[in-house]
């Protein structure tokens, strides 16, 4: 009614953020928006200035120059009240490794300045959702990083967030903590709580993120759902070669010859972008190529990433 | 959904909001650092044991080792020289203080290096309502608690052993905890700037044990050469040194005593503004 083209809904709005670090510039213009009950990524390599944007909207980094409003709010002069409102999933661990699992909790909701009777209830359930009733007394040191991410998450929750920050989530992790991590995450979507989180892993940022943003040295090189991001920026199939290593750079060059919207040559594979990479194959074999290994896959955001930055997301 | 009920979230929100769950919006500025500072306490319950005995077995040492012992010896020559009374009573109000600033500087410099360096409860307190200087301010009511303990149980322990003269000393308590504030700040201010743990043990080295010898508290600062007298007058330590000592003897002067609080009010005031600062510009990054 107003003729804005922001959603009055919007959570968090970013209008060309800047963060500089003395000559250093992390963050560098970017606008995003989310509303309520999204789940949003942020993805990017290392150093790409995630975190800094996570620091930013959690309301400990004041921004250098752009507009942020959280929660209708300004970071810098409400601050307090905006963390009030968040829990925040930090990238590394800072709990209290010298209490218990439930004195974490305890000390935390103190924080915002819960009864301790709504703390109790709240720790007991929050427990039990991340899975870790049996060791609410145990001390937090020796417990293992998949358990200490999940009780990080647990605190996180102990105000009843509005907005869940969520940075690198399960960075560290072993395969199996990290399901466990992505699982209780996905529960809580579910529920309808707003996720903001940042990763470097594509198949997080696919299985929980609604929209997301592709982060390169402080810019946003590309928003959208993760389909629409492999759409538009990519094929439907990819094959994937690998020849004997003295073969490889003559293989790529007889492999121009091959009908591909697009060919990748990296170190150690070369990766074909088209629609039917079983007919891409056949024709490679057709030309009398002989690839040790061959794999036919679906684009995912790694190769969207790929094709935005020519770097990997992972290195 | 009976895992799923028993998680946070979405669930429940809309009946009441925030408050509903007792969500206070954040309070005034005291009664965040009380925040700060219960959690502290919660931190403190693993380990105060430990700093019962240590803090009664503290003056015993000193104070039956040279109150006593070594007094035996200064009685014996005359003890004009520190006032007419015997070296016990002399040295127990020094001591006292001393152990303020001992007491400071052990949590003012490593648990704060520690809480924002190793465990990081600093950075996961600020992520919640706390701002920086509430961190600060209630680390600094920790602080003062642990100056009251063990400066009372330096009291009690001086008292049974015979050197205390006066009732005046009572007063001696809330100067030693004023004299532990003047280094507690400063040095809070500083210690969270810290990058790098080696810069304590040179605190401790040059700072401390220089203090402890030449701040008039095994001998009057009037034995020190005079080049070095000022050096000492300047020395919070030595403010609170001689102030307890007034106090304890019972025969401390309205001017001067209030000369020394202003003196020992005025370091503890600059270190808190200095740590407002320094706590902000390390926590808001």
């Amino acid at each position: 009614m107003l003729g804005s083209s922001v959603p009055d809904h919007a959570l968090i709005r970013a209008r060309g953020l800047v963060k500089r670090f003395g000559e250093f510039t992390a963050v560098d213009g970017i606008d995003f928006e989310l509303g309520r009950g999204e789940a949003f990524g942020f993805l990017g390599p290392n150093g790409a200035g995630k975190s800094s944007t996570m620091r930013m909207i959690g309301c400990v980094s004041p921004p250098t120059a752009g507009e942020l409003t959280i929660l209708g709010m300004d970071p810098v002069a409400d601050g307090s009240a905006i963390r009030a409102r968040l829990g925040v999933v930090p990238q590394e661990d800072t709990l209290d490794v010298e209490l218990t699992v439930r004195e974490n909790l305890l000390v935390y909701g103190r924080y915002f300045g819960l009864a301790r009777s709504v703390i109790a209830e709240r720790a007991a359930r929050l427990l039990e959702f991340v899975q870790l009733s049996e060791r609410a007394t145990d001390q937090v040191e020796p417990l293992s990083g998949g358990l200490k991410r999940r009780l990080t998450i647990a605190r996180s929750l102990i105000n009843d967030p509005e907005i869940l920050l969520l940075d690198e989530p399960t960075t560290g992790l072993d395969p199996q903590a990290r399901h466990a991590v992505w699982d209780r995450l996905f529960r809580l979507k579910q529920q309808g709580v707003t996720l903001v989180l940042t990763t470097h892993y594509m198949d997080e940022a696919e299985q929980l993120c609604d929209r997301l943003v592709v982060m390169d040295a402080g810019k946003i090189a590309a928003e959208g759902s993760p389909r629409t991001l492999i759409e538009r920026y990519s094929t439907p199939e990819v094959l994937e070669l690998r020849f004997d290593p003295d073969e490889h750079e003559q293989a790529a060059e007889k492999l121009a010859d091959v009908p591909a919207q697009r060919q990748e040559v990296l170190a150690d594979r070369v990766l074909l972008y088209v629609t039917d990479g079983d007919a891409a194959l056949a024709t490679v074999r057709g030309l009398g190529l002989q690839p040790r290994t061959s794999l036919v896959r679906r684009s995912t955001l790694e190769d969207v990433f790929l094709r935005l930055t020519g770097r990997r997301l992972e290195d | 959904m009976s895992a799923d009920a028993a998680a946070p979230g979405g669930n429940g929100r809309g009946a009441g909001g925030p408050g509903a769950g007792g969500l206070a919006g954040p309070g005034p500025g005291w009664s965040m650092a009380l925040r700060e500072f219960r959690f502290w306490l919660t931190d403190y319950r693993r380990t105060w044991r430990g700093s019962i005995y240590s803090g009664v077995l503290n003056p015993v040492l000193f104070l039956g080792a040279l109150g006593l012992g070594l007094g035996s010896l200064v009685n014996h020559h005359g003890s004009a020289r520190l006032g007419g009374v015997s070296y016990l009573v002399f040295l127990a109000p020094g001591l006292l203080a001393a152990t303020a600033m001992q007491t400071a500087m052990g949590e003012s410099t490593f648990p704060v290096f520690g809480s924002v360096k190793w465990n990081k409860t600093y950075q996961a307190a600020v992520a919640s309502p706390l701002r920086p200087r509430d961190v600060f301010h209630g680390h600094l009511l920790f602080v003062t608690f642990r100056l009251t303990m063990n400066c009372t149980l330096f009291l009690a322990v001086a008292a049974i052993l015979g050197g205390i003269r006066s009732g005046w000393a009572l007063l001696a308590l809330p100067v030693a905890v004023l004299t532990g504030l003047a280094f507690a700040t400063p040095l809070e201010a500083w210690a969270v700037t810290r990058s790098r743990e080696t810069s304590f043990s040179l605190i401790f080295r040059f700072g401390m044990i220089p203090l402890f010898l030449f701040s008039g508290i095994f001998y009057p600062v009037g034995q020190l050469p005079a080049w070095l007298q000022p050096v000492a007058y300047a020395t919070p330590l030595w403010h609170g040194v001689a102030l307890c000592r007034d106090l304890t003897l019972g025969s401390a002067q309205p001017g001067s005593a209030l000369l020394h609080v202003a003196y020992l009010a005025a370091v503890a005031v600059a270190g808190l503004a200095a740590g407002q600062r320094s706590y902000r510009r390390r926590l808001y990054v």
